[in-house]
C-alpha cells in the first residue's frame, strides 16, 4: 500500500520536485526569498481584488488569493528553514480545509443575500445602515 | 539557467500573471477562470517545493471544489439586467491600489530586511505517508477539529442557503409536522 502511494504521488509530483533536486545540491539557485516575494505580490493583488470588486463572489476570490499566498509561505518555510520537518505543509493543508468551509458558508450567505435583496453587490446590501 | 530555475520562473509567471488578471478581468466568469490558472500555478509551486501531496490536494480541493462552487454561485446569482462588465468599482480603485501596494510593499520590506535561516535542503521524499502519520499522531486533535468544522459548515451552509419559499414554509407551520 505504501509502495503504491509512493509510486502514484512520486511519479507525478516527484517529476517537478526531483527535477530540482540536482540543481539544489549544486547552488540552491531559487532561494526562500523568491517564494516570499511571490507570496507578497499575490497577497497584495488579493487585497486589491477584495477592495475594488463589488460582486460578493469576486470578493471571495480575492480572499482565496490571499489564503493561497499565505499557504505558499508555510510550504516555503517548511522546505528552506526546517528541511527535516513537514509541519508547514500540514498547516497549509489545514488552511485549505478551512478555506473550503469558508467558501461553502460564504456562498450560502451570498445566495441568501440574493434571495432577500435580489443583489450580490456588496455596496447595495446596506439595509442595516438605516 | 537550470531546468529547476526556469520551471520556477514559468510557474511564477503563471501564478502572478493570472492573479493580476483576476484583478483586471472584465467579468466575473473571466475572473473565475483566471483564478483557476493562478491556483494551478500555486499547485505547481507546491510541487516545485517538494510538497507533492499538497499540490494534489490543492488541485482537488481548490480547482475541483471551491472554484466549481464559485461558478455555481455566479450562475445562481446572475441577473440579466446587471451588466457583467464594469464590475470593478472605480470609486475604490485608488484606496484599493494604495492598500494592496502598501501591504505588498510592507511584506516585501520585511522579507528583505529579515536574515532568514536557510538550512541545508533535504532530498525529495514523497510526503503522503509522513503527512498521514502526523495527522494521526501529532496533529490528531486539530485534525478532528477541522473534520467537525467541515461538518458544521456543511450543515450550516445548507441551512442558510434555503430558498425563500422553504423558509416561509418552515416559519409558517412552526415545525408542526415534526
Amino acid at each position: 500500500m505504501e509502495e503504491w502511494a509512493h509510486g502514484l504521488l512520486g511519479s507525478f509530483g516527484g517529476v517537478l520536485a526531483q527535477a530540482g533536486g540536482a540543481a539544489e545540491a549544486a547552488s540552491g539557485s531559487v532561494t526562500l526569498t523568491d517564494y516570499l516575494w511571490i507570496s507578497a505580490v499575490v497577497f497584495g493583488l488579493g487585497v486589491m481584488v477584495v477592495i475594488t470588486r463589488r460582486n460578493a463572489v469576486a470578493v471571495l476570490m480575492g480572499i482565496e488569493l490571499m489564503l493561497n499566498a499565505a499557504g505558499l509561505n508555510f510550504v516555503a518555510f517548511a522546505k528552506y528553514s526546517a528541511p527535516d520537518s513537514i509541519d508547514g505543509q500540514v498547516i497549509t493543508l489545514f488552511t485549505i480545509v478551512i478555506a473550503a468551509a469558508e467558501a461553502a458558508l460564504a456562498l450560502a450567505i451570498v445566495l441568501n443575500l440574493y434571495n432577500n435583496l435580489n443583489t450580490v453587490q456588496v455596496d447595495e446590501a446596506r439595509s442595516l445602515k438605516g | 539557467m537550470t531546468f529547476h530555475e526556469s520551471l520556477f520562473w514559468i510557474l511564477t509567471i503563471i501564478t502572478v500573471g493570472s492573479a493580476a488578471m483576476v484583478l483586471l478581468a472584465p467579468g466575473i466568469v473571466h475572473m473565475a477562470f483566471w483564478l483557476l490558472a493562478s491556483l494551478a500555478g500555486f499547485a505547481g509551486l507546491y510541487m516545485h517545493l517538494g510538497a507533492d501531496f499538497l499540490g494534489f490536494v490543492q488541485i482537488l480541493v481548490y480547482i475541483g471544489g471551491i472554484l466549481i462552487l464559485f461558478l455555481f454561485g455566479v450562475m445562481l446569482t446572475n441577473r440579466s439586467d446587471v451588466p457583467v462588465r464594469g464590475e470593478a468599482s472605480w470609486r475604490f480603485l485608488f484606496p484599493g491600489t494604495i492598500a494592496g501596494v502598501a501591504s505588498s510593499a510592507f511584506v516585501c520590506y520585511v522579507v528583505y530586511k529579515t536574515p532568514w535561516k536557510e538550512g541545508p535542503l533535504a532530498e525529495f521524499d514523497p510526503t503522503a505517508s509522513d503527512i498521514g502519520q502526523r495527522f494521526m499522531s501529532t496533529y490528531v486533535l486539530p485534525f478532528e477539529a477541522v473534520s467537525i468544522l467541515l461538518l458544521v459548515a456543511m450543515i450550516g451552509a445548507t441551512y442558510i442557503a434555503r430558498s425563500r419559499d422553504e423558509r416561509e414554509e418552515d416559519e409558517g407551520d412552526g415545525g408542526g409536522e415534526g
